[in-house]
């Protein structure tokens, strides 16, 4: 079923969307109306124009496509599913996500990923395309986070303050050096043949929906961030 | 009745601005249109927006807007104003009557120049002589409030729902080059018109979505400058940090925005030793005008446009170009209402300044 989003009130669309007995929903002409799909299981919702925030918000289990950019706080605090943005998305991209992918062609605004988390089978994973802004990754407690850096031309995608707090999880960088300047929770190092195939699956399912070749991609330089363990919480906001 | 600042009030709110580089004007339609899709940003308790070259045919004369409480508050700011000013026109400001706008004030326009001889014996330069008339009757006229300043400006507030307060005040009869807007969202205070952004001094305008966390720091800062922060909103503050800083000490808006957006001192070390050097000393020269807490701002003047994220970003911007007319929004839906295909859209960084003006300087 199509609906037509244009200027309807997001309590209204998002009602209409609910009342749809489809598993299948397209809904166009989206213009900045919130919460879609928030908490929905079972479904497959595509989404043309510019949803607004918190797409997918407590995700548990649809996919959504995004055909244009997301706003903020996309796929905030989602339990599972996928979320597909063939564009950009705004600052706090899967603010703590505790399970389910976001694949991001383009690029992600400030705090993306911030305190996701993982638990025993449940393992967020968080892919962008192209650069992220600062704050990437702060107070990440688990899952995994790649950003690949596409159109940057080698320098590190991300910006500042990448990984402050970081206490769990894993974060991924395609690039030809290492980030300068991060905070003392996170330890820097080249990826392992083991990270590398962890990572992919998930570069297959991102060239899969945005093009691109995975083997080749797992192939290139990539620096992986990970927790300090000798660094830790101590003294990091306050001297006591 | 408590007014801001008596009362705490955290704020959502919504701001949007187009700027045409050409000069070309358009009808306040468009802003109306892209602020409204931010509806639930705002609760109705203030909306406003800034035009710029909307008053052609008096580009040479202040316009000064005034809302008053009481007809014997218009009688004494009249009586100041022609003991100060060549008034050479005044009117209501037109207005439509809206079932959601209430309490209307009084609102009057005047067209002004400093009488030649009062400007003389002043001894000041004509911008600081208006600004200090205007401060002089919105602190000690009880019930009278010059919300708008400039030249060919002007800003226009009320409370209540952004795209009711443009309906009411009849934007689609006027052009401009440039216009801001915001959709307040104060959740803990009583709707009054006087706490409705645009704030405006002379040709500065600013929208502000966001809460200082550095306010009474900065007012006292600024208040040793003659400002007086008497409408008691922390965005009042920043429209006479900017004038202070721009108009008053000279400094460029690149500078300004390295001032109130100050880049953290972890980040001025990481920078080339010239850098350093210039962005310590505007920390340490202006320390009391670093603006601390969520904010993005929309600053207006006189053939330009500023968009400004706190350097943490705490609040949504972005930015979109389509030829020569720039968009900018707290999000992206707003501007895409308006323009469905841009050239390009990001979302700048924070503490780093956009910064518009006209072509050619307008000419």
């Amino acid at each position: 079923m199509v609906i037509q989003a244009n200027l309807t009130h997001f309590k209204t669309l998002n009602e209409q969307i609910r009342a749809c007995p489809d598993a299948d929903i397209t809904v166009g002409c989206c213009t900045g109306q919130r919460y879609i799909a928030s908490g929905m299981s079972g479904r497959r919702i595509t989404v043309h124009g510019t949803p607004g925030n918190a797409l997918g918000a407590y995700l548990d289990g649809c996919t959504i496509e995004v055909f244009g950019n997301a706003q903020d706080a996309t796929g905030d605090t989602m339990n599972s599913g996928e979320i597909i943005i063939h564009g950009s998305c705004g600052d706090a991209t899967g603010y703590g996500m505790r399970g389910g992918r976001i694949l991001v062609e383009g690029d992600c605004g400030y705090r993306g990923g911030i305190h996701m988390k993982a638990y025993e089978g449940q393992l967020p994973v968080l892919v962008i395309g192209g650069q992220a802004g600062s704050f990437l990754g702060e107070y990440l407690a688990g899952g995994l986070i790649i950003v690949l850096g596409r159109g940057v031309g080698g320098l590190p995608p991300v910006s500042y303050f990448c990984g402050t707090g970081m206490h769990g999880g894993k974060i991924v960088l395609r690039c030809d050096e290492a980030p300068q300047g991060l905070p003392r929770q996170v330890l820097v190092s080249e990826a392992t043949a083991a990270d590398r195939a962890e990572l992919l699956p998930h570069l297959e399912a991102y060239c899969r929906r945005f093009g691109g070749d995975a083997q080749a991609l797992a192939a290139e330089r990539y620096f992986v961030l990970t927790p300090n363990p000798e660094a830790g919480y101590k003294q990091l906001y306050t001297f006591n | 009745m408590l007014k801001e600042g008596q009362v705490r009030i955290p704020a959502g709110c919504a701001i949007s601005g187009i700027f045409s580089r050409s000069g070309a004007r358009t009808s306040g339609e468009a802003i109306i249109k892209s602020i409204s899709t931010m509806h639930d940003r705002s609760n109705g308790l203030g909306g406003g927006f800034a035009g710029y070259g909307i008053y052609p045919e008096y580009a040479d004369f202040y316009a000064f807007h005034v809302f008053y409480d009481t007809q014997a508050a218009r009688d004494a700011c009249e009586d100041f104003l022609e003991a100060h000013f060549d008034i050479v026109n005044l009117s209501k400001i037109p207005t439509r009557r809206h079932p959601r706008i209430t309490d209307e004030p009084m609102i009057w326009r005047y067209f002004v120049n400093p009488l030649h001889v009062k400007l003389e014996a002043s001894q000041l330069d004509e911008r600081e002589y208006v600004a200090r008339c205007v401060i002089r009757v919105n602190d000690q006229l009880e019930g009278a409030y010059i919300f708008s300043s400039g030249k060919n400006m002007g800003v226009f507030k009320a409370s209540g729902y952004p795209e009711d307060v443009g309906a009411y005040y009849r934007l689609e009869e006027y052009s401009a080059y440039s216009w801001t807007c915001h959709g307040r969202y104060p959740t803990n205070t009583p709707g009054w018109w006087g706490g409705a952004h645009p704030f405006a001094l002379l040709d500065w305008s600013v929208v502000h979505n966001g809460e200082i966390s550095s306010y009474d720091a900065n007012r006292r800062f600024i208040e040793m400058f003659g400002y007086k922060c008497n409408l008691l909103t922390d965005t009042e503050a920043i429209t006479y940090i900017i004038d202070y800083l721009g108009r008053r000490q000279g400094l460029t808006l690149p500078e300004i925005a390295q001032v109130i957006a100050a880049p953290f001192w972890s980040t001025i070390e990481s920078r080339p030793a010239e850098e350093r050097a210039r962005l310590t000393y505007l920390r340490n020269a202006f320390a009391p005008l670093l603006v601390t807490g969520p904010f993005s701002i929309l600053v207006g003047f006189d053939g330009g446009l500023m968009a400004l994220n706190d350097r943490l970003k705490l609040r949504s911007m972005v930015v979109g170009e389509k030829g020569d007319t720039v968009y900018i929004a707290s999000e992206e839906c707003a501007i895409r209402v308006i323009e469905p295909s841009l050239d390009r859209i990001w979302a700048p960084r924070g503490g780093e300044p956009v910064i518009v003006t006209l072509d050619k300087g307008g000419k």
